[in-house]
């Protein structure tokens, strides 16, 4: 009998098992759970639906597990956007869920990068979130994932969930990254490669020596586009860097696993990162993928620096390297991931060097990465954008063309107008 | 049993953000949301369905967001069953657990051989597809037996783990 892979050791850990397989299906226990403002106020539509069957939900699970974020339609941007804030904050004060952050009241920001700047979750852990990219928070060591919000009420009243335990796919990145290489190139790649299905039901686990050097912010783009590949988890054993990440923001105690040496992989897929160009995917899949330098004759109107993929610390900063001392020539919108991300590159001087290079700066927000509101596109518009989705429609017009990125390259687009492999403008 | 006709996509990768546009995500209202189902790929489509109907489509139907406005915009759209090469994962288990539609994965044959505005005829007790138009019989995967649970039950807040 092979061992178990980390994705299988959590679930058997969670399910009180000795050992699953993948394809078992499990009632595993749920360590945390998070609702967003959409996910939140559907949640709620289903407790409500509950009650008018007589069946009033007094309390939920463990209150100390769950958190809220406000993060896809903030600062409200309309009157409904606004009840919906309204119904999570009598959500939180309903079931006594302390860990709500709220816009305008500090530290607040996207769901996915909270999860972890915040240690919400703790590797390890089962996590479920109301919103597709939960899958992010993966690269911490625990298994996350996505879910709708029938499945989080039910998580939130009985603390339980059915998964099907997942086949592993692991992918060996190895050797050294390129100065001008991302790891959002280096999901891009994978994407195109394999398309966005290739995961569909399954773990994607990310392992090797390109990995070992990363930090945290880069591996969270990786497990973050594992949804872009239809996975149901995105994956990372923790390492040294991962404990020491975790124990700067808490000394809540955890148990990290690791995956049996003999564990069992449905596949495994090898890059070597040293190889690799900078890559955009075109509209409209992430699977679309060509080199920057092919697309260099694309002339954009947008450059947007944002979202749980594309807009935490390390996105910032690589963007600021390229945009120092230069002027953007098309409209350039940064929305930092999380209100301390957006502090600590004030007091860096990134915001200036934003400020300098022409960028409006936003607040911490989904924003135009779901089409929502902050800087969404018109009908013809081109965007390049360090977001993670370019379906049509998916900011703003169905006939907009959104090209995902790394931020280096939505940067060096920036500056020169057209789409730019970072190694086309000095310093890149 | 169900029986309806069905509105044929015959694409892959039909994704949520298409099904329901993001800035619909604040509505909650479910009749509200079905005035927008499949806005970004058929503006036509809420006009043509009728309670009861199918969508046919191709693989990874559903890609995308976690949103359960998919599965809920759809159903009160009218559709009771979506047949597909194959889904997402969150469609599929929004759909399932919330009772909202029956997503049914089809085969090559199937795919190719219906139609758009035939009429089909479901069974999920003998996993087949009749399509009454053409006068063919399909198989359908079946569910796999915790789904098919679940789907007895009525979604997942009326299933009873054993
Ligand atoms: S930033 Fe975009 S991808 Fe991330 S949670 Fe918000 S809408 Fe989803």
């Amino acid at each position: 009998m092979c061992g178990m892979t980390i994705t299988e050791k959590i679930l058997a850990r969670a399910s009180n098992r000795e050992r699953v397989t993948a394809g078992d299906v499990v009632f595993a226990s749920v360590d945390k759970v998070m609702v967003h403002d959409v996910s939140g106020p559907g949640v709620m539509m289903v407790l409500r639906e509950l009650e008018r069957k007589g069946k009033r939900v007094e309390r939920v699970w463990d209150p100390d597990r769950v958190w809220i974020a406000e993060d896809h339609f903030v600062p409200a941007v309309d009157k409904i956007a606004a009840e919906n804030i309204i119904t999570l904050e009598r959500m939180s004060e309903r079931f006594g869920i302390k860990k709500h952050f709220r816009y305008g009241l500090g530290q607040y920001g996207i769901c996915h990068t909270l999860s972890h700047e915040e240690a919400m979750v703790l590797p390890g852990e089962v996590y479920v979130g109301g919103d597709s990219h939960t899958n992010t928070t993966g690269a911490l060591g625990c298994f996350a994932t996505g879910m709708g919000h029938t499945d989080i009420a039910y998580v939130l009243i009985h603390g339980k969930i059915w998964f099907r335990v997942p086949e592993t796919l692991l992918f060996r990145l190895e050797g050294h990254i390129p100065p001008y290489i991302m790891a959002k190139d280096i999901i891009l790649k994978i994407i195109g490669d394999n398309g966005t299905d290739v995961a569909n039901y399954k773990a994607m686990q990310f392992a090797g020596s390109a990995v070992a050097e990363m930090p945290m912010d880069e591996r969270f783009t990786l497990t973050n586009m594992t949804t872009e590949a239809g996975a149901k988890n995105g994956i990372i054993e923790p390492d040294e860097r991962t404990i020491a990440y975790v124990k700067e923001r808490t000394d809540r105690p955890f148990k990290a696993l690791k995956g049996d040496d003999d564990a069992e992989y449905e596949e495994v897929f090898t890059y070597e990162v040293d190889e690799l160009e900078p890559i955009v995917a075109k509209p409209y899949s992430p699977a679309n993928i060509a080199y920057a330098r092919e697309l260099n004759s694309v002339e954009i109107d947008r450059a947007y620096i944002g979202s749980c993929t594309g807009a935490k610390y390390t996105d910032l900063l690589e963007a600021a390297r390229i945009l120092k001392g230069r002027k953007a020539k098309v409209r350039l919108e940064v929305l930092p991931a999380s209100q301390s991300i957006y502090m600590k590159a004030l007091k860096d001087g990134l915001l200036s060097i934003f400020l300098e290079a022409g960028a409006v700066i936003g607040p911490p927000t989904c924003g135009a990465c779901c089409g929502a509101h902050m800087g969404v596109l018109a009908k013809d518009e081109v965007c390049v954008s360090t977001t993670n989705r370019n379906f049509p429609g998916r900011m703003g017009h169905v006939e907009s063309k959104t090209y995902l990125a790394s931020p280096k390259v939505v940067a060096a687009s920036a500056v020169t107008g057209r789409i730019t492999d970072p190694r086309d403008v000095a310093d890149g | 049993m169900m029986k309806g006709r069905v509105h044929k996509y015959a694409r892959d990768n039909i994704d949520t953000d298409v099904i329901i546009p993001g800035p619909y995500l604040k509505i909650m209202d479910h009749n509200e949301l079905a005035k927008h189902a499949m806005e970004g790929i058929d503006r036509e489509f809420v006009k043509k369905v009728k309670k009861g109907d199918f969508i046919l489509a191709g693989r990874n139907f559903g890609c995308g967001s976690s949103r359960e406005h998919a599965p809920i915009a759809l159903s009160y759209a009218g559709i009771s069953a979506v047949l597909a090469l194959s889904f997402a994962r969150i469609f599929y288990r929004n759909a399932v657990d919330g009772a909202y539609l029956l997503p049914i994965e089809i085969g090559e044959d199937a795919y190719n051989g219906i139609e758009d505005g035939d009429e089909l005829e479901i069974d999920i007790e003998r996993n087949e597809v009749r399509n009454i138009s053409k006068g063919k019989v399909y198989a359908m995967r079946p569910f796999p037996p915790l789904i098919k649970r679940i789907v007895d039950a009525g979604g997942l807040f009326n299933y009873t783990p054993e």
